[in-house]
């Protein structure tokens, strides 16, 4: 165990409890614990709250007795990132609230080497994997100030070594915790990092992709992954390479939506008329803000869902293929859309595509159907967590209530990123995007 | 090889050069009838007379000019200072004229000469005789600057100082004096100068050590291998000035972690400039800043116990290396 997830807290801040009552139930990789007092007391502050995850030896909340002065303990947990310094095993973890009076920190601005203060919570590793509470250790003077000075900089701090190591080797300095003076990232900081890094495909994610910062790209909302989901992510990651990728096909009567495209072009000129991938675009983008979770990238310890559909468009050019954006396109018209994917697929093929226009999409759809192609497979484009691979509408006998009649059947794959894509979260994406590609007037609604 | 004392050892290359080289001479306060304050040129009145060992009055400043002039007259004096400390009263013949002589003559005038003695402290002698010059003469241009630490390198380096064609600073140790080191046997040889020397080799944390600390950061890497499992990495440069960066810059590229040791001061130092060079080529590869141990800012105390307390030791050093390793 190197970390867990407060599920909930039993307790609330000011709650009293006595020893052995259970103060919280934390997730761990296995299971489900509940964290008992070692000894009575009151809540005073909770620091990490249901849901959010802590280290092992990291402050989740400070006990102690009722109307005590946490000041300077929040300012320490706050300004080291609740990472209390190695202590005492909990031998003295029994220490009650009453022995602490008549003692006032606040006349002690640089403590000498001991000083009463509440006890800060925190998870701590036992061979029984079950987090138990227990005294945080003395911090002398010295140490203090230094702490408060990383604070008031707001700097990372790195050894030339452990950057250029982190550089070389695609680790984001921000996912460590320096072990060296001033929470300094130092060269045995990288090297931890790196081993783990071989023993968990997980980690590569972080370094997959920073979010493009560029105006118009989507905002979004991050919201932490469960201990279940990131095993399932690190579990079908191993299994298949960084991205756990498995295929949805479904097969889309096209008539309705060929016949709304009729209906709309016959109002258009001829430099306006719109192409069937355009409504495809339209429909995916809408389907997508329905099933946030198709509309999402994982972020290692946390899933990132967007606001809006960000639809990247495959185009071949001579070199390769670019997927230039089509920003909010379920904000968009028809005609909107159908207006820009040929104005960037036009840049794209003259290589003159900002950046900004063709990174950092939500969902990517590739369409072979002109080419040709009935069905295939398309390749995720991190950190997306999804792509359609369109093929080509074909008329084809399709039996119709118990007649055989003739339809344009378009074959749709979607793959997914298993790690934030379940089977079924999946299908029922396709199954939105189908109905409304079936019945366009859905998109109403 | 023999096993002959750094003070023997510096007697032999003396020695070995006076019958090399007859414009070779030695000078200085009682260095001849006496064998010198140290017995560094015992013998070698008796084995060479008058006019290639030479006593001279008290008179620093004198004797170093009358060394510079026969210098720029073709012969090599190897001029002892007693210790060091007397130095500063002839620095005005070192900084003035055996530096600039070559420049300032537009290359006339050689000056192949060689200042000698102890530096640096001793037993209990003091604030006026116990300090350490190697920065004060490295830092100006003309001067080349040689440290031994071992007898073998001790005469190895006096040899190719008495050779060299500029006026050479040549520090010894008075407490190193009596170290024992195996010597090779062969009158001709020498050890260039600017090559540094790695005493131990190491992979996690270099200690850059001259002359005394040498021996301490022996010591201590040795207590460092044995509790904390940490292989240390000794470099002893020999030659301050012209410095062998590149030994000690690829040595820190390696560990990532310095150490310097010096009997010195810390003010503008060696190890400040060591400081610096390592930082303008290595700064990359530094995992932890570079620490460094000096004499204490204060002038030498008198009483044994202080003068401990003011110098680098063993247990100083273990602890800096514990330090820049985070232990």
């Amino acid at each position: 165990m190197e970390e867990g997830q407060i599920a909930r807290w039993v307790k609330n801040e000011g709650d009293k409890f006595d020893a052995n009552e259970t103060l919280a139930e934390v997730d761990t990789d296995k299971a489900t614990m509940e964290m008992t007092a070692l000894s009575g007391g009151t809540l005073l502050k909770i620091l990490k709250s249901g849901g959010e995850t802590a280290a092992l030896g990291e402050a989740i909340a400070i006990i102690g007795k009722e109307g005590e002065d946490i000041s300077a303990l929040l300012a320490e947990t706050a300004s080291n990132g609740g990472t209390a310094a190695k202590s005492e095993p909990p031998a003295t973890a029994g220490g009650s609230a009453p022995e602490r009076n008549g003692i006032d920190r606040n006349e002690q601005p640089a403590p000498a080497t001991t000083v009463e203060k509440p006890e800060e919570l925190q998870l701590e590793k036992t061979s029984a994997e079950t987090p138990a509470p227990r005294i945080a250790p003395q911090t002398n003077g010295a140490q203090r100030s230094e702490v408060s000075y990383q604070q008031s900089t707001g700097r990372m701090i790195v050894s030339p070594i452990a950057a250029r190591m982190a550089a070389d080797n695609g680790i984001d300095l921000r996912s460590l915790t320096g072990s060296g003076p001033n929470g300094r990232i130092i060269k045995r900081d990288i090297e931890t990092a790196l081993s783990s890094l071989v023993s968990s495909p997980k980690s590569q994610v972080g370094r997959a992709f920073v979010p493009s910062t560029v105006v118009g790209a989507s905002q979004f909302r991050e919201e932490n992954t469960s201990q279940m989901r990131r095993v399932i992510a690190s579990r079908l990651a191993e299994s298949i390479g960084p991205i756990p990728t498995f295929y949805l096909t479904v097969e889309i009567e096209m008539d309705n939506a060929l016949a709304l495209r009729k209906q709309i072009n016959a109002t258009l000129t001829d430099n306006e008329k719109i192409s069937v991938n355009d409504i495809i675009v339209k429909v995916a983008a809408m389907s997508l803000i329905k099933h946030p979770f198709v509309n999402a990238s994982y972020q290692d310890k946390s899933i990132r869902f967007y606001e809006q559909a960000d639809i990247g468009v495959a185009v071949a050019i001579d070199e390769g293929l670019i997927t230039p954006i089509v920003r909010g396109a379920n904000l968009k018209g028809f005609a909107e859309i159908a207006a820009e994917i040929k104005d960037l697929a036009a840049k794209a093929k003259t290589k003159k595509l900002q950046p900004d226009e063709y990174t950092g999409a939500t969902f990517s759809i590739s369409n072979l159907g002109m080419m040709g192609i009935k069905e295939f497979t398309a390749i995720i484009n991190p950190p997306e967590s999804g792509i359609l691979a369109i093929g080509g509408a074909n008329s084809v006998p399709v039996v119709r209530d118990g007649a055989v009649v003739i339809r344009n059947i378009m074959n749709v794959t979607m793959s997914c990123d298993h790690r934030v894509i379940d089977g079924a979260t999946g299908a029922k994406f396709l199954q939105t995007f189908k109905q409304m590609l079936e019945n366009p007037v859905l998109m109403l609604m | 090889m023999a096993l002959l004392t750094i003070r023997d050892a510096l007697n032999q290359a003396l020695r070995e050069e006076i019958i090399r080289d007859e414009n070779v001479f030695v000078m200085g306060e009682e260095v001849a009838e006496y064998d010198g304050a140290y017995k560094v040129t015992r013998g070698l009145w008796k084995e060479f007379g008058d006019k290639r060992v030479v006593d001279t009055p008290i008179t620093e400043l004198g004797f170093a000019a009358v060394g510079v002039g026969a210098a720029m007259a073709g012969l090599r004096p190897v001029i002892e200072f007693m210790t060091w400390n007397f130095s500063v009263l002839a620095a005005d013949q070192i900084i003035n004229h055996a530096a600039k002589m070559l420049y300032m003559s537009g290359g006339q005038f050689k000056v192949p000469i060689v200042f000698r003695g102890p530096n640096g402290s001793a037993y209990q002698v003091s604030s006026q005789h116990s300090q350490a010059f190697e920065a004060f003469y490295a830092n100006f241009p003309g001067l080349k600057v040689v440290m031994p630490s071992t007898a073998a390198d001790a005469k190895g380096l006096l040899k190719s100082s008495i050779r060299d064609n500029n006026p050479i600073i040549f520090l010894e140790q008075e407490r190193m004096y009596g170290l024992k080191g195996e010597v090779p046997e062969d009158d001709d040889f020498t050890i260039q100068l600017g090559v540094a020397d790695v005493k131990r080799e190491g992979t996690d944390c270099t200690i850059v050590a001259r002359s005394m600390t040498v021996p301490l950061a022996l010591q201590a890497a040795e207590q460092i291998q044995k509790e904390f499992d940490v292989s240390v990495e000794v470099i002893d440069p020999r030659t301050i000035k012209p410095l062998d960066i590149d030994t000690i810059v690829n040595s820190v590229k390696k560990t990532n972690r310095l150490v310097i040791a010096e009997e010195s001061h810390y003010f503008a130092s060696v190890g400040a400039e060591i400081t610096y060079q390592v930082m303008d080529g290595a700064f990359d590869y530094l995992d932890a800043p570079i620490k460094r141990l000096s004499c204490a800012e204060a002038p030498m105390p008198y009483a044994k116990n202080l003068e401990e307390l003011a110098l680098p030791n063993v247990a100083k050093i273990v602890q800096a290396v514990k330090d820049v390793c985070y232990l």
